[in-house]
């Protein structure tokens, strides 16, 4: 039975882990990231759990001290936000290319400078090629379910590849919505025991972990990482399928909005997608043709899937929530232009950059760049490609 | 505690031969005998800081530990052991494991003293139940013999060469076992290669087995950087002994214990001569250079020795 619940993302993630119950969790304190360890810390106070949490003095010391535990054979987690993924980038690329199933609660914030605590998608963004699969959320209904099937994907034999779990900072973690919580049983069975094959504390059979590995190895072993992320697509639909069994919620790489008949499109990542589809709602009633495709699984990036989503789009606006300083757009766009290039797809598209540092988007700004597209559509030409939304002029 | 040097010696090795450790290394000779204090039949995994025993001895496909080991970054072997000992009480708190482990990570003073500091010092105030071994050669060997926090006045280092303008290093070495020491952990050690490796083996054995955090700080010349004789590795560690440059001592619980006091403290000249990064000190004109070092080594003794008379 499913409980109903008012929570925020971060409480929302906080009490999928609990029932997760994860062996290891290294934690350091940051916005908007904090309440997450401090709603465990609470959880392992009470014996609700029996994870180890280790309150370490940095977040270069968290990501460390989880990449140790879940060599060492435990299921480990940690959770973070902007500055502080950036003070773990090191660590990131080596948790993966070490093959490191654990999961990482990101909840994104601008990175500094200046220094903003708000929202925006730099932090991941800049984190997209570290080897990681990055999964976003809506909302906190969104954020709880990616996080209850996290591990699943994760610790797959196909994929053996860490997770990072992203919300937006404050939209989402911070703001109270309703949500359906599973019951504890149900998340526990559906999470499983966790079997590394190759671990630390193996006593049948030690193990050596970070090798020094120069041109005779290194190719293969960087390849061998992009073997493992060819599997994710497949394990990420096939743990959906299953999530949908014992929740009714339904999951895929990504979420179509109004795309059967669309002839003008917004890709997106995150919260902002709610907006987006208040405004499609309004158009729609005048009869426009508006749809919406919101990006969940990034990293892989399902660019064919995506393409093949826009094939009958006239006009599509990609929307990057990070500056990528390319002087023609964000990473997103890129990503997305990519994918219509390799498909031969005829859709005019232009990349917007909008809401940085937590900058606040409304129904109509959106309105407003779906009336640039049907301008688009009009003209027959996507004018200038890199964007920006609600900049002060 | 009882001591067999034959007996020791003769224990199982846990770093296997084979390895690309330069010949003489003291750092290779630090680890075999810190891995001789652990008990025959208790398992243990290893951490290690980037440095040259790292590169050198889990170069892929081949090993050369018997031990469960991993190494991570440069900055980070505290916390990576942290997390590690966190997998080990989890995994035995939910009776997934029956095994007892121990837990014993190495760093160069590069790693330990300087970029993994802070790692370092977070891992010894939670006092995880583990043992941080500095190898102290006091530089960066592995990318070339740069000075690093525990380099010694007026060395000559590729960072600090002695020129026209500069006699070497110009500041004093950091005091890292006493910094560890206010961390109020159970257990840290200062040692080096004497006495047939009594100090050493048994300083070990007690880190390995004190519940909780311990940090020993071993001296292991450098034949490369120190540019000494190689074979004369045992007597420079005697002379950094003898002369108080580097004395032995423990501290057990907070109680500061003096372990050795020469009869005849020799000067540290005797100690700096063998080694070519202190030629300069020996050229004429420089005697004063001699007698700055000679008087901070007899300002810290001198420390030591009042910190040890207070128990």
């Amino acid at each position: 039975m499913a409980k109903r619940d008012r929570l925020s993302g971060n409480e929302a993630v906080a009490i999928a882990l609990r029932q997760i119950n994860p062996d290891v969790f290294p934690a350091f304190p940051i916005t908007p990231s904090t309440e997450i360890p401090q709603y465990f810390a609470s959880f392992v106070a009470n014996g609700q759990v029996d994870t180890e949490f280790i309150p370490v003095e940095s977040e270069h010391s968290s990501m460390s001290a989880a990449v140790g535990a879940s060599a060492a054979g435990a299921r480990s987690f940690t959770a973070t936000s902007s500055c502080g993924l950036a003070y773990m980038w090191e660590e990131l690329y080596i948790a993966a290319s070490n093959r490191l199933p654990l999961v990482l609660a990101l909840v994104n914030r601008a990175l500094s400078g200046p220094i903003n605590i708000n929202c925006d998608h730099s932090d991941s963004m800049g984190a997209r090629d570290a080897g990681w699969i990055q999964m976003y959320a809506e909302n906190n209904q969104e954020a709880y379910d990616n996080m209850v099937q996290a591990y699943r994907i994760s610790e797959h034999k196909d994929v053996r590849i860490p997770i990072m779990i992203c919300q937006d900072g404050f939209i989402t973690s911070h703001a109270v919505e309703n949500i359906e919580l599973l019951e504890d049983q149900d998340v526990k069975d559906f999470v499983g025991e966790y079997h590394p094959e190759t671990y630390l504390l193996n006593p049948d059979c030690p193990a050596a972990v970070g090798p020094y590995s120069i041109t005779d190895y290194y190719m293969e072993a960087k390849r061998n990482q992009a073997e493992g992320m060819k599997h994710v697509s497949q394990v990420v639909l096939d743990v959906a399928k299953e999530f949908e069994g014992i929740s009714g919620r339904a999951y895929g790489l990504f979420e179509e909005y109004c795309m059967a008949d669309a002839e003008m499109a917004v890709v997106m990542i995150g919260s902002a997608a709610g907006t987006t589809k208040d405004a499609i709602d309004r158009l729609r009633e005048k009869g426009i043709k508006a749809g919406l495709i919101k990006i969940r699984l990034y990293r892989p990036f399902p660019a064919s899937e995506i393409a093949e989503a826009l094939k009958t789009v006239k006009a599509v606006a990609i929307m990057d929530r990070a500056e990528g300083y390319t002087n023609h757009g964000g990473p997103l766009g890129a990503d997305v232009m990519s994918a219509l290039y390799r498909a031969h797809a005829d859709a005019l598209a232009v990349n917007y950059i909008y809401g940085l540092g937590g900058r606040d988007i409304r129904v109509e700004d959106m309105e407003g760049v779906f009336e640039a597209l049907k301008q688009i559509i009009e003209e027959g030409d996507a004018g200038e490609t890199y964007r920006y939304l609600g900049l002060r002029e | 505690m009882s001591y067999n040097f034959k007996e020791t010696m003769n224990k199982p090795e846990r770093l296997a031969p084979g390895h690309r450790m330069c010949a003489g290394c003291g750092g290779t000779i630090a680890v075999r005998n810190v891995l001789r204090g652990l008990h025959e039949g208790d398992k243990a995994v290893i951490g290690n800081a980037t440095g040259c025993l790292e590169v050198s001895t889990f170069t892929y496909p081949y090993t050369a530990w018997e031990d469960s080991y991993i190494h991570n970054a440069f900055e980070n072997a505290g916390a990576t052991l942290s997390g590690v000992e966190g997998a080990y009480k989890a995994l035995r708190k939910k009776g997934k494991l029956n095994d007892t482990y121990k837990f014993i990570t190495f760093g160069g003073d590069g790693g330990t003293y300087d970029i993994g500091f802070q790692s370092l010092s977070g891992a010894m105030e939670r006092n995880h139940d583990l043992v941080y071994v500095c190898y102290d050669n006091g530089a960066y060997m592995n990318t070339g013999i740069q000075r690093s926090s525990a380099t010694p006045m007026y060395a000559d280092t590729t960072t600090t060469p002695v020129g026209s303008e500069s006699n070497g290093k110009p500041q004093n070495r950091k005091d890292l076992a006493a910094i560890i020491a206010a961390h109020d952990v159970p257990y840290v050690a200062q040692t080096t290669f004497v006495q047939n490796f009594k100090d050493l083996h048994i300083k070990s054995e007690k880190a390995i087995y004190t519940p909780g955090a311990a940090f020993l700080n071993i001296m292991a010349p450098c034949p490369r950087g120190w540019r000494y004789n190689t074979p004369d590795i045992m007597e420079i560690c005697k002379l950094g002994v003898e002369t108080c440059y580097w004395p032995l001592f423990e501290v057990v619980e907070g109680k500061w214990i003096l372990n050795y006091e020469p009869k005849k403290k020799l000067p540290v000249e005797d100690f700096l001569r063998p080694q070519g990064r202190f030629k300069h000190l020996f050229k004429k004109g420089n005697e004063y250079l001699l007698e700055e070092f000679q008087k901070e080594v007899d300002r810290r003794w001198e420390e030591l020795k009042f910190r040890c008379s207070r128990a």
